[in-house]
C-alpha cells in the first residue's frame, strides 16, 4: 500500500487504465455546472446498486504558502473533525453505519474526498459532504492530536522507509524552484508549526463550490444525480477563489547525484529521473508519445528488461514510468535493482549499459512494431478499467482537477493510437537528456 | 497521502471474512463442465471480459520441511513460459491478447487468477491450459526468478512488518507447518531445482483439489467448455490428508526484535475461530467494534482519535484452514509503545468483560450487511468472492442467507462470544524497534 507518493502515482494507474475501450466513448459521462460554479460529472453504470461519490478540490500541496508545507494534507485530516451539525468523527461513523466506506487523499494538484455506498444512501453522504464544504468547525482541542497523527503518519511512511526518505531528497534536487520539490505530507519541522488557524485559512481560501468537482459513478441516472446535487450542493454560495499561481523552475543545466546508505537496506536501488513535459506544461505535444516511450523502454518485455534482466543479467528488475497529468512539469523515470556480484554492487555497469541502450534509442528510435505493440497493450489494459466504478470516477476527477477536459480521458485511446515512431523518438530526444538527469543510489550499510 | 491506514496484513483476511450481504440480485450458478469440473459463476455481460479465480487445496504448508519456499518459487516461475513459448514469446503473447495469468502460494492453497477479454478469450484460455499442463521451468527463467525472490527475501529480512509477522508465527506455531510460513530462505530457495518444480506441478495441480470461481461475460455453456479446455488436462490426483488442527501457543509473551528504527512496529494477538465455528458471525461483529471497523472501532478511537498516538491501528480475524487467529497491529514512536500497548489491553479487556454495546452491535450489523454490495463491484471481485465461498465451505445461496445470519446475532451472543474470544492475558506481542520502558519475556524464536 503506497500511502506516500499518494495520488500522483495512483493517478498514473488510473489514467492508464481508465481510458478504456476502443470505442469512441469510454465512460460516457454526463456533465453539468451548477449556478454556483460546481462542476458535476455523472457516470451511469447500473451493474450494482452502489455509487462512488467524490468531491475534488482544485488545490493541493503545490498551492501551499511558503513555510507551511503539509497544510493541504493536514486540512484533509481535519475535514473529518466536524461542522455545526456533525460532531468530531461523526462523518465516518455515519458512513460506516450506512454500510459505506470513506476516505480522502491529497496530491500536489488536488485534494479529494470520497465515499463508496449503496445508491439509496447517497443523499446521506451528499448532505454531509456539502455541509463540510462550507461549514467546517475546528478547535485546538481536536486539531492538536490530529497533528500528532500526521507526524506519526510521516514517521511511518517516510522516516521508516529509506526509499521514501530518499525520494524526498530526490524531488528537492530535481525541481529547483517549483513546489513539487516539497513533500506532500510536509517537512517535519514545518508540520510541527502548523495550526488549526492555518488550516482554516487554507480552507477558506480554496474550498468553494466554484473550485470543486463533484463526481458520481455508479447505479444512478444522470438526471437523478443532478437533482440530488442541486438539492445538497446548490445552496452553497460561490466565493472568489485566487488563481493558482506557482513559481516555475529555471532550466536545469547540471546533473545531480543523490546517494544515501542505510543499514535498513539490503539491496542497492538505483533510479534516474528527468524533468518532462505534462499535458499542461512544457512541450506538451510530447505527452502522449512519452506514455508509449515508458512502455517501450520499461515494459515487462521492453528494451531495458530484455537487455539487462534477461540477456545481460546485470539487473534483478527494471522499469520506467511517466505521469502526464501534473498541472506543471512532470518527470520521466527509470528505476532498477542492479545485480551485485563479488566484484561490487553493479551500479557502474548498470549505468553504462543503460546509457548505451538509451543512446541507441535516441539515434534509431523505436521500431514500428514496438510502437504498435505498446499502443495495443495500453488499449487492451484500458478495457479492464470499465470493470471498476472508482476507476472511472478517479480518472475523470483527476483530469478535470488538473485543468484537463473530459476529452483527455474519453479520447485517450484514439490519441494514443495516433502516436508514431517518429514522435516517440522526438519525445525521447526532448526528455532523456543525460546532462540534466538526476540519478539516485540507495545502498545497504551504515551512512557514509 | 491517504488519511486512513488500512493494516496491510489485515486487509486481505478482512476481505474474506466480512462475507456477504444482501445483494439479493446476485445470481450464483453452479456450472459443471462436460468433463466434470465444477465452478461457481456470476454472469455479467456488461463489460466484455472474464475473470476466473481458482485454487488448489494444496498450499505451501505442504512444502517439505527441507524445501520451504517451494510453492513460492514454483508459482513465480510457472507463469513465465509454457508449451512452445519461451519467456519473451509467452509474455508478449499474453500482453498482446490483453490477458493475464498469475499464481500465488498461500499456506492453505495455491491460488490462480486468469483474466481475458471476450474478443481474445479462446486464445487466452489456451495459454492458461499450457501454463497448467505444460509449464517449461526453463533454467534461465528459474535463475532469474530465483534471483528476484532472493532479493525480496533480503528486503523482507529488514522489513519490520515482515520481521514481526515471521517472529509471531514461529512463536505461535512452533510445531506446525504454519510456523514455517511460505516464503523460504535464501538457502532453501537456492537449493530448489527444475525437477523439484516439475514434481510440484504434477503433485499439487490436481483436479481433486481444484476449486473455481468465475464472473463476467460468459454463458454457463461456454464456461463449461472453458473449464475442460483449461483444466481438463490436469491429473485427477487425490485429495491430500488434512494437516493437523492447531491452536496458536500464546500465553501473553512479549518479544522484542531490536532494530534501530524511528518507529516500533507492533504485532499482537492470540487464538481466534476457525471457519466452521458457529460463533464466527458473532465474532466478526465483535471484532468490528473492537478494531476491525476502521474509524469507528474502539482501538482507533482510543489510540488515534483521542490521543494521536498512531496513524492507524486495527484488529482482524485471520482464518486458516486448520487454525484461527485474532491479530492486531500498529506503528508508533519508540517512546510510546508502552502506553499504547497498555491501552490495547485495556480496550481488549473491557470488550471481553462487557461485549459491545447495543448500539455498537447494531452499527456493526448495518455495516457488515450494508457494505456487502460494494465488495462485488467488479468481475474480478466477484470471481474472487465465489472462490472464497467455496473454500470456506459455504452453501451456494450464502449471499442470500448472509444478512439473516448476521442479523440473528443477539447482544447476548455478542457478549458471550466476546468473552470466549478475547483474553488480554493471552495476547502475545512482537515489537520490532527500540521500544522504551519494556522488557521482553522471551527471545524471539530463532530463524529470523
Amino acid at each position: 500500500m503506497s500511502m506516500f507518493r499518494p495520488a500522483r502515482l495512483f493517478l498514473i494507474a488510473a489514467l492508464l487504465l481508465a481510458p478504456g475501450a476502443a470505442s469512441a466513448k469510454l465512460f460516457d459521462p454526463a456533465v453539468f455546472t451548477l449556478p454556483n460554479g460546481l462542476q458535476v460529472v455523472v457516470v451511469t453504470n447500473m451493474r450494482a446498486p452502489v455509487v462512488t461519490h467524490m468531491v475534488w478540490y482544485k488545490v493541493g500541496a503545490a498551492d501551499e504558502p511558503r513555510g507551511k508545507s503539509g497544510i493541504a494534507h493536514y486540512l484533509e485530516h481535519l475535514m473529518f473533525k466536524g461542522t455545526d451539525k456533525l460532531a468530531q468523527g461523526e462523518f465516518s461513523r455515519t458512513v460506516a453505519r450506512n454500510g459505506g466506506r470513506d476516505n480522502a487523499f491529497t496530491s500536489y494538484d488536488y485534494t479529494a474526498y470520497f465515499q463508496d455506498i449503496a445508491v439509496d444512501r447517497l443523499p446521506v453522504v451528499m448532505a454531509m459532504e456539502a455541509d463540510r464544504m462550507a461549514n467546517l468547525r475546528l478547535t485546538e482541542a481536536v486539531a492538536l492530536p490530529e497533528r500528532d497523527v500526521v507526524l506519526q503518519e510521516r514517521r511511518q511512511v517516510v522516516d521508516s522507509q529509506p526509499s521514501a526518505a530518499l525520494n524526498e531528497q530526490i524531488n528537492a534536487a530535481l525541481f529547483l524552484n517549483h513546489p513539487y520539490r516539497l513533500p506532500i505530507i510536509g517537512w517535519e519541522h514545518e508540520i510541527r508549526g502548523l495550526t488549526y488557524q492555518d488550516a482554516l485559512d487554507f480552507y477558506r481560501t480554496w474550498y468553494a463550490p466554484n473550485n470543486a468537482i463533484l463526481v458520481i459513478a455508479g447505479g444512478i441516472e444522470a438526471q437523478a444525480a443532478l437533482k440530488l446535487a442541486e438539492t445538497f450542493y446548490g445552496p452553497i454560495p460561490s466565493r472568489p477563489v485566487p488563481t493558482r499561481v506557482r513559481v516555475q523552475d529555471p532550466p536545469r543545466n547540471s546533473t545531480a547525484r543523490i546517494e544515501a546508505a542505510s543499514d535498513r537496506v539490503r539491496q542497492t536501488a538505483w533510479s534516474r529521473r528527468q524533468i518532462a513535459p505534462s499535458y499542461h506544461r512544457g512541450a506538451s505535444e510530447h505527452a502522449m508519445a512519452l506514455q508509449v516511450l515508458s512502455e517501450i523502454l520499461g515494459g515487462p518485455t521492453g528494451r531495458l528488461n530484455r537487455a539487462l534482466v534477461q540477456e545481460q543479467q546485470i539487473a534483478i528488475s527494471i522499469g520506467a514510468g511517466y505521469d502526464p497529468s501534473p498541472i506543471d512539469m512532470s518527470t520521466f523515470w527509470i528505476f532498477a535493482t542492479p545485480r551485485s556480484t563479488a566484484a561490487g554492487d553493479g551500479v557502474a555497469e548498470l549505468e553504462t549499459a543503460i546509457d548505451k541502450i538509451i543512446a541507441e534509442f535516441l539515434k534509431d528510435g523505436p521500431t514500428p512494431e514496438e510502437v504498435t505493440r505498446a499502443i495495443n497493450r495500453s488499449r487492451n489494459a484500458a478495457l479492464y478499467a470499465l470493470d471498476s466504478l472508482p476507476g472511472a470516477a478517479r480518472a475523470l476527477g483527476a483530469a478535470l482537477a488538473t485543468g484537463g477536459d473530459l476529452a483527455q480521458v474519453e479520447e485517450w485511446p484514439e490519441r494514443l493510437a495516433k502516436v508514431t515512431p517518429e514522435q516517440v523518438k522526438a519525445a525521447a530526444v526532448a526528455v532523456l537528456k543525460r546532462d540534466v538527469a538526476v540519478t539516485s543510489v540507495l545502498r545497504p550499510g551504515s551512512a557514509f | 497521502m491517504i488519511r486512513r491506514l488500512r493494516l496491510a496484513l489485515g486487509a486481505l483476511l478482512l476481505a474474506t471474512l466480512v462475507g456477504t450481504t444482501g445483494a439479493g440480485a446476485v445470481d450464483v450458478k453452479r456450472v459443471v463442465s462436460p468433463g466434470g469440473i465444477e465452478a461457481w459463476l456470476v454472469e455479467d455481460h456488461s463489460v466484455p471480459l472474464l475473470s476466473v479465480d481458482f485454487a488448489f487445496r494444496n498450499g505451501a504448508s505442504r512444502d517439505p520441511a527441507d524445501k520451504v519456499g517451494l510453492s513460492r518459487l514454483a508459482t513465480s516461475v510457472i507463469d513465465e513460459a509454457a508449451g512452445p513459448y519461451a519467456h519473451v514469446a509467452f509474455t508478449e503473447k499474453l500482453q498482446d491478447l490483453g490477458a493475464s495469468i498469475s499464481f500465488a502460494a498461500g499456506l492453505d492453497t495455491i491460488g490462480g487468477n486468469f483474466r481475458a477479454l471476450t474478443m481474445n478469450r479462446d486464445a487466452s484460455v489456451d495459454l492458461l491450459r499450457l501454463t497448467l499442463t505444460q509449464p517449461r521451468f526453463d533454467p534461465e527463467d528459474l535463475d532469474r526468478v530465483r534471483r528476484q525472490i532472493v532479493t525480496s527475501l533480503a528486503r523482507e529480512a529488514e522489513e519490520p512488518n515482515a520481521i514481526a509477522g515471521r517472529a509471531w508465527n514461529r512463536a505461535a506455531f512452533p510445531d506446525h507447518p504454519y510456523g514455517r510460513g511460505s516464503r523460504g530462505t535464501p538457502a532453501s530457495i537456492g537449493a530448489l531445482t527444475a525437477e523439484d518444480l516439475k514434481a510440484w506441478a504434477a503433485e499439487r495441480l490436481t483436479r481433486a483439489t481444484l476449486v473455481v470461481g468465475a464472473a463476467g461475460d460468459i454463458t454457463p455453456d461456454a464456461l463449461g467448455k472453458l473449464l475442460d479446455q483449461a483444466f481438463g488436462g490436469l491429473p485427477n490426483g487425490a485429495a491430500p490428508s488434512a494437516l493437523p488442527l492447531t491452536a496458536p501457543a500464546t500465553a501473553g509473551e512479549l518479544m522484542i526484535v531490536d532494530k534501530n528504527i524511528p518507529q516500533s512496529v507492533v504485532l499482537f494477538g492470540h487464538g481466534g475461530l476457525r471457519q466452521d465455528d458457529p460463533d464466527l458471525f458473532s465474532a466478526e461483529l465483535v471484532n468490528y467494534s473492537l478494531g476491525g471497523g476502521g474509524f469507528t472501532s474502539r482501538l482507533t478511537e482510543e489510540l488515534r482519535e483521542k490521543r494521536g498516538l498512531v496513524y492507524g491501528v486495527g484488529s482482524y480475524l485471520s482464518i486458516y484452514e486448520r487454525a484461527g487467529l485474532l491479530l492486531g497491529g500498529f506503528s508508533i514512536q519508540n517512546s510510546k509503545v508502552d502506553e499504547a500497548l497498555a491501552l490495547v489491553k485495556q480496550v481488549w479487556g473491557e470488550m471481553a468483560e462487557k461485549g459491545p454495546t447495543a448500539e455498537e452491535l447494531a452499527n456493526a450489523k448495518t455495516y457488515v450487511n450494508g457494505s456487502f454490495p460494494l465488495r462485488l463491484d467488479s468481475t474480478a471481485a466477484v470471481a474472487r468472492y465465489l472462490l472464497g465461498l467455496q473454500l470456506d465451505g459455504k452453501p451456494i445461496d450464502f449471499i442470500d442467507r448472509r444478512p439473516a445470519l448476521y442479523n440473528a446475532v443477539t447482544l447476548e451472543d455478542a457478549r458471550r462470544v466476546a468473552k470466549r474470544l478475547l483474553d488480554p492475558a493471552k495476547i502475545t506481542t512482537v515489537i520490532v524497534g527500540k521500544p522504551e520502558g519494556l522488557t521482553a519475556t522471551r527471545a524471539p524464536p530463532p530463524g529470523g
